[in-house]
């Protein structure tokens, strides 16, 4: 219990020194700065809306959806997206949770869809004769889904030949 | 036994009447202790005031759905790791001197020692949920009351067929509350830990078996 304590409170004085060499280096460099502030006041504006500074609106928080059957891709090469929950799966140095279904040792009895041949090739393009490690993370690439309202909007179609 | 009895009451005779209700309240008393002092064992608070248990397996319990989750509803050690029988909690109560032993050895008193023996004592916990058919998983969940309509379609069809091969929960509810050991699931280098058939262990198919179901369907 100590000893988190102990490091929160160098953190807190790593930050306070770092605040206050920033703090010098603003002297130093306010001449400048002011004259470019008198030159152009430039208004930023994020596309969501909220203030820059501002963090991102909150949502009401996400929930994922029922299980679904596979859903439909929308670009040609989209990483196939997860169409059931993921909370609780975990991805560790000892197991991948991932695997444990969509493995191909695994996918006929848990009826999953198997890992693309593709994720057997390494970063310098040799086939190995199990999955690449570099595809260890699953959800790097493929992500679940819920129906949260989109923040912004958009006109994106999906690809002629994805349709 | 018989004859010890004989002589036993014919003792309780001699010594009348008040010595034998003192010695009934003294052995109401005895069991009463006896049992108090079992179940103050048998609490979570007790379970993690070691740190072996604390610091290791009880940290990465605390995020599982056994531990937090909507309704508050838990299950805390001993309901998952102390049979709720009195016979087999008796067993397991007199097995676990060995982990008082070792906790005075210190076998496992840091997580990198908790972690080289992580394998071991996870299969030792499989094997116990396997011999008894799950049997501490099923004094909650019941799967005579599975409304399969309600599970989503994975677990819906996973149950279903799992259930009808015989399988138990642990053949495939392995660590979900705790963080499991290194598993080969061949990818990368191979790993030193499970392997595929220890993880999934392969159902016993009777091959008379599927036939009969072909035929139930055609």
């Amino acid at each position: 219990m100590n000893k988190p304590t102990f490091n929160s409170a160098r953190l807190r004085a790593t930050a306070l020194a770092m605040t206050l060499s920033m703090a010098l280096a603003q002297t130093f460099l306010a001449p400048a700065t002011a004259v470019a502030a008198t030159e152009a006041p430039v208004k930023l504006q994020s596309l969501r809306g909220a203030d820059i500074q501002a963090s991102d609106p909150e949502g009401d928080g996400t929930r994922y959806g029922r299980d679904q059957p596979p859903l439909p891709r929308d670009f040609v090469q989209q990483p196939p997206l997860i169409p059931h929950t993921i909370k609780g799966y975990n991805i560790t140095k000892n197991f991948n949770k991932c695997l444990d279904c969509h493995a191909w040792a695994r996918a006929k009895e848990t009826g999953a869809t198997k890992i693309s041949v593709t994720h057997f090739k390494t970063r310098e393009g040799e086939e190995l004769s199990s999955v690449s490690p570099r595809r260890y993370f699953c959800n790097q690439c493929h992500v679940p889904q819920s129906d949260a309202k989109p923040l912004v909007g958009n006109t994106f179609k999906p690809g002629t030949g994805m349709r | 036994m018989n004859t010890n009895n004989k002589g036993f009451l014919g003792r309780l005779r001699a010594l009348g009447w008040g010595f034998a209700a003192m010695l009934f309240i003294a052995g109401i008393l005895f069991w009463g202790a006896f049992n108090t002092a079992m179940e103050w064992t048998n609490r979570e608070a007790f379970c993690i005031s070691c740190h072996e248990m604390k610091d290791n397996v009880y940290q990465e319990y605390r995020t599982t759905v056994h531990a937090s989750n909507r309704s508050g509803v838990r299950a805390t050690c001993p309901d998952c790791h102390v049979p709720k029988e009195w016979v087999p909690k008796i067993i397991r109560k007199i097995q676990a001197s060995n982990e008082v032993l070792h906790k005075i050895l210190g076998t496992i008193d840091t997580p990198e020692k908790f972690n080289a023996k992580r394998l071991e004592l996870a299969k030792h916990e499989w094997e116990r949920m396997k011999k008894t058919d799950s049997r501490e998983c099923r004094n909650c969940h019941n799967f005579d009351s599975f409304d399969y309509a309600e599970q989503g379609r994975r677990s819906s069809k996973m149950h279903q067929t799992g259930l009808n091969e015989g399988k138990t929960c642990i053949d495939c509810h392995k660590g979900i509350a705790h963080q499991l050991p290194e598993v080969e699931q061949a990818i990368g280098a191979p790993k030193e830990g499970a392997t595929p058939e220890e993880f999934h262990p392969p159902t016993p198919k009777p091959e008379e078996a599927k036939p009969e179901a072909d035929k139930a369907k055609g």
